[in-house]
């Protein structure tokens, strides 16, 4: 078991791992405020794209309408500021609950699809809660609205100040890696073994005795709640939402996070999060039109590392071990 | 022919199932039984509704008409996983197994699957004893033992055959349905399925499609003969072998084949 972890770490991937966590962790003691900014925001992004990977790279469901829960969950708490209700206890659960409530209406009926069917369905449902919100004139519509502050937390003997840029981003940061751990353990779970079952051969699974639906339903909703966390946590840094939150192009950033950092591979979406908005930071100060060359490069991943950024360093520790004398067969576990 | 009646001493008896897509008859009145400890093969020429009769057994087509009876109650309208828990095993005509995982991963999923419901969500299933230990044992006595660790998708032709059918039975079934086993291996590795598949003979039922005739016949304890959909012939392998109509149908004139 040790061993096994040794190996891990003592690897490209490994080092590349820690290293990034190391770097997130004494971020303040090196980057601007408008840095940990960027930051706090990617990192809320990872999240949103750690919950989108366990449904789409351990169960094979292409959800193109993931923003739908952040969108749930980030107006949750606007509504609740908009009466005034500042109280993380009640915003956060009741946020986190709509947004469950919201992905198993939707999953429910989606589920019963497989393939592009699923795809366009569940962008189908999302777009309707986009009209929806935009409708709102409550909340004005298209264009949005304020949070006068983010939630509060009064633990009596302390209070967590949100507003404070560095708790929040520590905060934040915590809040990923429990999310890391999470998924971690349920992914090598029965419940995970179920999941990377379906996605690898539904037809076995259903021939071996278990019927996939409710597994896939409760990932779904597990993942719909997780990404309610990272909804209500984008409220919170923007201090500001409006339906674009929810907008079809959002949940296209959040497949394509997954994609890029690889899907079905733990650290995936942190990868890809940090890649893709550093890659916007660092294109869009070389010119406005950053998309011309985001979307080919897009492309070429999708055709060429198909395995991501983790898969791609994966790959490179495989081709190490080979070289020096330690290869094994092709045995790499899946779901580390 | 009038169909016999439902026998309470077979493990699985199937009736007058019809089955057709669009204008296309696969199954037509068809009737199958198999006994306890029997290895019952189905042969019949391509398009003879073989695989159609496999999957109307183990539920993943609904048949139009008709009855499926196993252990005394009906099956006909159940879905393939609950078939799976009652005791029905298959493998299919082409190889179905878990390709991204290790061989060891793959049974453990088919004893998991057995071992009541999945909702469990923090133990790894990577050092679950519980799960590990029987899926070990069943690769051993498939001589698949030293082969654990190896992705599902890199093992040989051969070996992927095989570890479909210890899958199988790591479900702990009453009734294996086996569409080609023997399908695109040679004669070393199907010599080595027949020897595999005779060592369960004592405690599976078998229903058995195969081409290959050496093993239907070095294996079966009665063969049907299905052509378009019905079944003209049911007997022991001597029977069939000097049936008139199965020559005439599907041996071959000479009786060559």
């Amino acid at each position: 078991m040790m061993a096994g972890i040794m190996r891990h770490i003592v690897s490209v991937r490994g080092i590349v791992i820690v290293a990034l966590l190391l770097y997130l962790l004494f971020l303040p003691y090196y980057a601007s405020a408008f840095y940990i900014n960027v930051f706090t925001r990617i990192l809320i992004w990872a999240i949103a794209g750690i919950s989108l990977n366990l449904i789409l790279g351990y169960g094979g469901m292409i959800s193109f309408g993931h923003a739908a829960y952040l969108g749930v969950a980030a107006y949750t708490v606007l509504a609740f500021a908009e009466q005034g209700i500042y109280l993380g206890w009640v915003q956060w659960p009741v946020a986190i609950i709509l947004a469950g409530v919201v992905s198993a209406f939707i999953g429910t009926l989606c589920l019963r699809t497989r393939g592009l069917h699923f795809i366009m369905i569940t962008l189908a449902f999302t777009q309707m809660l986009f009209f929806f919100f935009r409708s709102l004139d409550r909340f004005r519509g298209d264009d949005g609205l304020r949070i006068k502050k983010r939630s509060e937390f009064d633990f009596g003997w302390f209070e967590l100040d949100l507003m404070d840029r560095l708790t929040f981003y520590y905060l934040v940061f915590a809040i990923l890696l429990v999310a890391l751990l999470f998924v971690f353990r349920l992914v090598n779970s029965r419940f995970g073994a179920v999941l990377r079952g379906s996605m690898s051969n539904d037809v076995r699974m259903q021939a071996i005795g278990v019927s996939t639906y409710g597994y896939r339903l409760t990932a779904f909703v597990i993942a719909g709640m997780m990404c309610g966390v990272a909804g209500l946590l984008m409220a919170n840094m923007e201090r500001f939402v409006s339906p674009a939150v929810l907008s079809w192009t959002v949940s296209g950033d959040l497949i394509f996070i997954v994609v890029l950092g690889g899907s079905g591979r733990l650290f995936g979406p942190v990868f890809g999060a940090l890649v893709f908005f550093l890659l916007i930071e660092f294109l869009g100060d070389i010119t406005i039109h950053w998309q011309l060359i985001m979307g080919p490069f897009l492309v070429l991943v999708v055709l060429f590392a198909r395995t991501g950024i983790d898969g791609a360093l994966n790959g490179l520790d495989h081709k190490l071990r080979v070289r020096f004398g330690r290869g094994q067969s092709g045995d790499e576990e899946m779901s580390s | 022919m009038t169909s016999p009646a439902l026998q309470s001493d077979a493990l699985l008896a199937a009736r007058k199932l019809d089955v057709r897509f669009g204008g296309v008859v696969a199954a037509d009145q068809l009737d199958i039984d198999v006994y306890p400890g029997e290895i019952h093969a189905v042969i019949g020429p391509n398009g003879a509704g073989k695989t159609t009769m496999i999957n109307l057994l183990s539920g993943q087509i609904k048949p139009d008409n008709g009855k499926i009876v196993f252990d005394g109650a009906e099956i006909s309208r159940l879905s393939p996983a609950r078939r799976s828990q009652r005791g029905i095993a298959r493998s299919f005509q082409i190889t179905s197994i878990f390709k991204e995982m290790s061989a060891l991963a793959n049974i453990a999923m088919a004893v998991q699957a057995q071992d009541g419901h999945s909702f469990r969500f923090w133990r790894p299933v990577g050092a679950d004893d519980k799960l590990l230990g029987p899926a070990q044992a069943i690769l051993e006595q498939f001589g698949l033992g030293e082969r654990a660790e190896i992705l599902a998708g890199n093992l040989a032709h051969g070996e992927q055959r095989q570890l479909e059918i210890a899958m199988a039975l790591a479900t702990q079934p009453r009734l294996l349905l086996l569409d080609e086993p023997m399908a695109g291996m040679g004669s070393q590795d199907s010599a080595r399925m027949v020897e595999i598949l005779a060592s369960l003979k004592d405690n599976y039922a078998m229903l058995l499609v195969e081409h290959d005739m050496d093993a239907v016949f070095a294996l079966a304890d009665r063969i049907t003969v299905l052509v378009y959909g019905r079944a003209i012939a049911t007997g022991s392998p001597a029977e069939i072998r000097d049936d008139k109509n199965v020559r005439d149908a599907y041996l071959g004139e000479d009786g060559a084949n």
